[in-house]
């Protein structure tokens, strides 16, 4: 058994004195797992290092080996956001997510296409947004995405204020201010594009994190990473203008 | 094959980095044909090592005495303390001899995959010593990684409050390093962080 493939590097756990057991996202084979040998060499520590993208080539006797996996380097994306905290704790919580929110074995590339526009937003100054638009693809790629398009009791598509913990559907601020202190607020960058200011990003974090929680994690018994919380606190602290 | 002793010890020393079974086997045979000039000193020395050496409760470097030589040396600066994430990171510094200050050794770095946590590195004893102490400047020396940086960036946050100026090591190309050989990373990391001449 062998594949060649592009990835995005999850996590590096080392193994032994030279080895690490690394987890990526590919692009055909969805989430992988294999043991990279000299993984703590010169030539590979830069390029294992969750974010990265690279080439990936893996190999076994079966396909529910562990296999031995090869990593090329394609894209630095951890090196460009290690001196930005905010970025890093993006990029951090992005693949800590993904490590523990996606199956194995099970190909999802819309979903690796969405991680790989995260990472290519990282240096730009719209990244907040694309991270919380990123947190709603992981939410549409399992099977639990929300509908911010019509509202939920009016159908109409103007004014969509507040989401329904419940149904995951817009309502539109007519219908939802009698019941506003039980629905989620709505970013209006959610529903009408462009790019949300720091408050509109904290809210689209909250949405989106009440139904990672309750469909992803808390359903398996499992809580945030600590690199979302962080990038919670980060996103909290920017200045209303965002580098 | 061999006796259960000879095993036993043949299984310790593969425990040891850098040796398997079959060099184990082979180091085995070595103390046992030098047994009065190598393997009696070895075991006196790893049995006085095992007793004697300890973690400074100050700065976290191994030693003998309490507190370490480093914590106990008058000619270092003390108004200068750098973090390192472990021992092997401050006895690297010290080869270099390029830094005369004080050392705090965190013992890991943040990781949500090993469950590691602020409160396993001692954080708070960090700011404790730094709010303390005669300390202006701290150097967070932390490997350039994902971990290694997310704990550089924390303890900055810890210690933002504090009349401290935090820096950290500059990235980039190494002494006697062409820039053919490096990964993309790397270089990126060397032109953001390049500097007037």
């Amino acid at each position: 058994m062998d594949w060649r493939d592009q990835a995005i590097v999850l996590s590096v756990k080392s193994h032994g004195e030279n080895g690490a057991i690394v987890a990526l996202l590919t692009q055909e084979h969805g989430r992988q797992a294999g043991m990279v040998r000299g993984a703590h060499s010169i030539k590979q520590r830069g390029v294992l290092l969750p974010g990265n993208r690279v080439w990936a080539s893996w190999r076994a006797r079966l396909a529910e080996h562990l296999g031995a996996l090869r990593c090329e380097l394609v894209s630095a994306h951890a090196a460009q956001a290690l001196d930005d905290p905010a970025r890093l704790a993006a990029l951090s919580s992005a693949c800590a997510l993904t490590l523990i929110a996606l199956p194995e074995h099970q190909p999802l590339p819309a979903l690796f296409g969405a991680l790989t526009a995260l990472l290519d937003a990282l240096p730009h100054p719209s990244w907040p947004s694309v991270y919380v638009h990123w947190e709603l693809a992981l939410l549409r790629g399992l099977g639990y995405g929300l509908d911010l398009t019509t509202c939920a009791a009016t159908g109409v598509n103007d004014g969509l204020a507040y989401v329904s913990p419940k149904s995951g559907r817009a309502v539109s601020l007519s219908a939802g201010e009698p019941y506003a202190d039980k629905l989620l607020p709505l970013p209006r960058f959610l529903a009408e594009g462009g790019e949300g200011a720091p408050a509109d990003i904290t809210n689209g974090l909250t949405l989106t994190g009440y139904f990672l929680d309750r469909h992803v994690l808390s359903a398996h018994g499992l809580s945030f990473p600590p690199a979302r919380e962080r990038l919670v606190e980060r996103v909290r602290g920017l200045s209303p203008t965002i580098p | 094959m061999a006796g259960a002793e000879i095993e036993a010890l043949i299984q310790l020393l593969a425990r040891l980095p850098g040796l398997g079974p079959r060099s184990a086997r082979r180091a085995a045979l070595h103390l046992l044909d030098k047994r009065e000039t190598l393997m009696s000193p070895l075991a006196q020395a790893l049995s006085t090592a095992a007793t004697s050496i300890k973690a400074c409760t100050v700065c976290g470097n191994f030693d003998t005495v309490e507190p370490c030589a480093i914590c106990q040396d008058r000619a270092r600066d003390d108004s200068i303390l750098c973090i390192v994430s472990d021992v092997a990171s401050l006895w690297a510094l010290e080869r270099a001899q390029g830094y005369r200050g004080r050392y705090h050794v965190l013992g890991g770095l943040l990781s949500a995959l090993d469950g590691i946590g602020p409160a396993d590195l001692g954080v708070d004893d960090l700011v404790s010593r730094v709010q303390a102490g005669a300390i202006r400047e701290v150097i967070l020396a932390t490997p350039a990684t994902v971990d290694g940086q997310t704990t550089a960036h924390y303890i900055a946050d810890r210690l933002s409050g504090l009349d401290v100026s935090v820096s950290g090591l500059a990235h980039g190309v190494p002494v006697g390093g062409e820039l053919d050989y490096l990964d993309d990373g790397t270089i990126n990391a060397a032109l953001k962080a390049r500097r007037g001449l």
